[in-house]
């Protein structure tokens, strides 16, 4: 649940270049038009990874959902849903994100990069995205020089 | 900068270590001009509450002038002199919205939360120099302190008020106050509270001033009793009566209208049941705590009336005395102190002299001595009631 309205959770989330500021592995989104981006998740000994996916639904206001295309170096496919509290609590906001990366050795390295816990991997992703929505930051209790997140909302 | 830091049970020290800067745009960072050691920091000393790390930074009670804010700031400036609530609460999620701070959706850290969750069922807010589980945040027992959502916590303290007259609103003086609240105390009623502790003596004045007509004080350092006595309370001492059969007693068979534990898990005492809980406490095996005064509130308490707990509780309670609880149709009131919603009536209760907040304090410590406040607070009890450190 989050304490903001729906139209503004999903304006902020359907600028995927907003992505990288919670979610703790992407470290770019580009828009290459067209519904399509191009996402960098940061890899293991700094080799990072290109995927590219494609909008597949966008309700405005209530849902996004996307999928890899063509030439992605990882399958993937996900949705995030917003959906106003019938009691005024706020915004009902799921997540489902699925990573299925190819086979061999590269694909090891892909997985465990991305599927490392990812029940827990999302959660803390939607807690930061609630986080970043109601206070305007990111909690942390790191000191500066180990947050460099930090200085990303000033 | 000087810190007090955590390296295992018994074994706080005074470090250097980096200073604090503003990391979020709501931050602040603070110069302490005055701290003091919390009884919840002797369960961490005791190394009662999990998820301690290596030199963390203790200290949930403290107040200082701003030195420096973030830029999404706008309530504070630097030079303003503030109190700094103990809980961290974001101001801006349906709980603070509904004056729950203390239940605050957001102040503790995504990659933090999860431990709390397991062991909860709710993932706990932020707290300063209180253990990983509340956040892992640095806390106050320091020359500098990082404050995250300053705009919403801090209280701005008017120049000429000397700082030890104030320091108690970040966490003591608040949490004896809603103790005392959540008892619902009617004109007249008789109150009766476990503790004679900086909590248990913040829970009498508070009762007093919320229309008790009758507070009765338990403890056994007769130097705390004193206290106790001179703030109103009637007093017994455990170690000489069954303290039941005294407050039936006194109450002419009908019990207490309302009881305060400002004890907690590492209640003392000799009765067998909790002599079983010391040892199951101790080999860490099944996690109990020492709900000794908690059971003995629940069973002085007058049908029908209100148990109230202030003091910290982490783990599990067994031989919890059910019966009595149902039977008798109690009420049970508990939880961290919404420490920023009683702020700015606390300090007008203060600023209008309607409450000493200074007659606990029995010693003042440059920080350099924090270690040995520590231990005296722990193992001298008696003489030892509050201690305030002075970092600057
Ligand atoms: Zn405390
Ligand atoms: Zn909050």
């Amino acid at each position: 649940m989050i304490n903001r309205p729906r139209e503004e959770l999903y304006a902020y989330w359907r600028d995927f270049s907003n992505l990288p500021t919670f979610m703790e592995n992407v470290k770019a989104v580009v828009d290459l038009g067209a519904g399509r981006t191009e996402w960098t998740i940061a890899g293991p000994g700094g080799a990072d990874v290109q995927l590219t996916s494609e909008i597949t639904e966008d309700i405005p206001g209530e849902k996004i959902a996307w999928t890899s295309s063509d030439g992605s170096d990882v399958d993937h496919e996900g949705w995030i849903e917003f959906k106003d509290n019938a009691f005024g609590r706020g915004t009902e906001t799921r997540i489902f994100i699925s990573y299925d990366p190819p086979a061999g050795a590269v694909g090891k390295v892909v997985a465990k990069v991305l599927q490392r816990e990812p029940r827990v991997q999302a959660r803390r992703e939607l807690r930061r995205f609630k986080q970043l929505m109601e206070t305007g930051e990111i909690s942390t209790s790191k000191a500066p020089d180990a947050a460099p997140r930090g200085d990303r909302h000033f | 900068m000087r810190a007090l830091t955590w390296h295992g049970k018994h074994n706080v020290q005074v470090d250097t270590v980096p200073d604090p800067q503003i990391v979020n745009p709501r931050d602040a960072i603070i110069k302490i001009t005055a701290t003091a050691i919390c009884g919840s920091d002797l369960h961490l000393y005791d190394s009662m509450i999990p998820g301690m790390s290596n030199g963390d930074i203790l200290g949930h009670e403290f107040m200082g002038v701003v030195e420096e804010v973030g830029p999404a700031n706008t309530t504070l400036k630097r030079g303003d002199r503030v109190v700094v609530p103990f809980v961290i609460a974001c101001g801006k999620c349906f709980f603070c919205d509904h004056k729950m701070p203390a239940a605050c959706d957001n102040s503790n850290p995504a990659e933090k939360a999860d431990a709390s969750e397991i062991a909860y069922g709710y993932s706990m807010p932020g707290a300063f120099g209180y253990s990983h589980l509340t956040g892992g945040y640095a806390g106050g027992q320091a020359e500098y302190a990082r404050v995250p959502y300053s705009d919403y916590g801090p209280i701005k303290i008017p120049d000429g008020i000397e700082d030890e007259r104030v320091l108690f609103l970040s966490d003591i003086f608040p949490t004896g106050w809603m103790a005392a609240e959540n008892c619902q105390i009617q004109p007249g009623d008789t109150v009766a509270i476990w503790g004679c502790g900086p909590v248990g003596l913040f829970a009498i004045k508070s009762a007093i001033l919320q229309g008790a007509g009758r507070v009765i004080a338990i403890d056994h350092h007769p130097r705390r009793l004193e206290l106790a006595k001179q703030n109103g309370a009637e007093v017994l001492n455990y170690h000489e009566v069954k303290v039941r059969e005294a407050l039936m007693e006194m109450t002419a068979g009908i019990g207490p209208d309302s009881c305060i534990d400002a004890v907690g898990m590492e209640a003392h005492g000799f009765s067998p049941d909790n002599i079983v809980d010391a040892i199951k406490q101790e080999t860490k095996i099944l996690g109990t705590d020492r709900p000794h005064v908690l059971r003995e509130t629940i069973m002085a308490v007058r049908k029908g009336g209100t148990v109230s707990v202030p003091g910290v509780y982490g783990g599990f309670a067994d031989k919890w005395p059910i019966g009595a609880f149902m039977e008798k149709g109690l009420t049970l009131k508990t939880g961290q102190t919404h420490v920023q919603n009683y702020l700015p009536d606390l300090l007008q209760l203060i600023l209008d002299g309607k409450i000493d907040t200074t007659d606990l304090i029995s010693h003042r410590l440059p920080l350099e001595q924090a270690a040995d406040g520590y231990k005296n607070f722990k193992e001298n009890q008696n003489e030892w009631t509050k201690v305030v450190l002075l970092p600057h």
